[in-house]
Formats: C-alpha cells, structure tokens, sequence
C-alpha cells in the first residue's frame, strides 16, 4: 500500500523533503523505518521518534494509517 | 472538563506583549478569579561557537502539537483547581529576546496557579512535538534540542 511518510525539523535535511509517499508492504512501525534506512543511510545516525494518528509509537506498533510523521527531539518553549 | 475542544494554540511570529495585556484585560470581568499565573518564554541570544542566535525559527507537526496542548489542558484541568487556562505558542520566525510561549493560568486562589504553571510548562516542552531552527547572525543554523 502507499503510505505518506512526513518529515519534521532537522529530518527534512537528511531527507530533502518535507514529506513523500512510499509503496509500503511491511506491518510495523520498525518495518519502515528499515524501508527508510535503506533510502536514507545517514537517517540511522539521527534521534527521533514515530507517530501515527497523532500519537508517538514503538517499533512493534501495527501500521493503521497512511500517513507516518518522523519527530526529531522536541524543542518547544 | 470535557466540554474543552482541541483548538489551535499557534501564533504565527512573536507573541506580542499587546496580545498578552489584552489576554489579562480579558479577565477582568471574571470576578471569581482571585490569582493569574503566567509563563512567558523568551528566544535567548545564545552564543555557540562565537556565533550568537539571532532568531527561532519554529515548525510542528501542527495537528498532533494541537491534540497534546489539548490533553496537557485537560490533565492540568484534573489536577488542579483552576477557572481558566490559556496556552499560545509561535509558529515561524521569532526574533531573540521575543516571546515565543504564554502561558495563563486563572484560578480563586494562588495555591493552584504556581505547580499548575510548572506542570504545564514542563508538559510541553516534553510532549508536544514543536520543533526550533536557531538562525545565527551569519545565516547560518542548528536544531534546537529542549534541555
């Protein structure tokens, strides 16, 4: 399936995007970050976290959206 | 309090000190207010590599930043005795010395305002996904990362 992968703050430099779909037949959340890793090698160096439907996940949550945000560290306030 | 809906706490640039005094105005007819607390953060000129940062440039994930400040309302709304709470935070560019969060919080007595402030600031800084470019003089940048 096509799922929508948005990226956030320093992410966007690694990735040169803002946001893009990917064609996606994994089922976790760590089955696309390995699909991202392969695209991006340096995206492995680089803290963040992943959220879907608003929510932060852990590798072993379920894909149940097509739209996947990857969050580098926090820096509200 | 489960009548509160999520609403957008994103100002684009600055808070203005005008926006602030008008929020306090605003209050005056709640008499049963007996205690406001407020937070303001403001971007800091750091010097980093003997570059100073002249600005913060902030993005979020504007949805999710929106449905957490809604729960940290909620959860500050069970935890403590308070009328009303307020919470704005800039999108976009901010000039240093420029306030980038306002916090309000109302209550009938000061007890409840001090920690509630405390909580929700912390709350923020930890959960809601806002994200800081910090553009030096030079043009050039780095990410922020809360501390």
């Amino acid at each position: 399936m096509m799922i929508t992968i948005r990226y956030f703050g320093l992410l966007t430099e690694v990735t040169g995007c803002t946001s893009e779909k990917i064609n996606f037949s994994g089922t976790t959340i760590f089955d696309v970050k390995e699909v991202l890793f392969q695209k991006y090698k340096t995206l492995k160096n680089k803290d963040f976290q992943v959220a879907q439907n608003n929510e932060l996940n852990t590798d072993k949550t379920k894909i149940t959206s097509t739209e996947i945000a990857l969050l580098p560290p926090f820096a509200g306030g | 309090m489960k009548n509160h809906k999520p609403k957008n706490a994103f100002r684009k640039g600055a808070i203005t000190t005008e926006f602030i005094a008008n929020s306090i105005a605003k209050h005056q007819v709640k008499t049963s207010i007996g205690a406001h607390n407020i937070f303001l953060g403001q971007v800091r000129a750091d010097e980093i590599n003997a570059k100073k940062v002249a600005a913060i440039d902030y993005t979020a994930h504007e949805d999710m930043a929106n449905l957490k400040f809604h729960e940290i309302r909620e959860a500050a709304f069970l935890r403590f005795d308070l009328s009303c709470m307020h919470i704005y935070h800039s999108i976009g560019n901010v000039n240093a010395g420029e306030i980038c969060l306002f916090v309000f919080v109302s209550s009938k007595r000061r007890k409840e305002v001090f920690p509630a402030i405390e909580f929700i600031v912390e709350e923020i800084k930890a959960k809601v996904p806002i994200f800081g470019k910090e553009i030096f003089n030079d043009q050039s940048h780095q990410w922020k990362v809360n501390s």
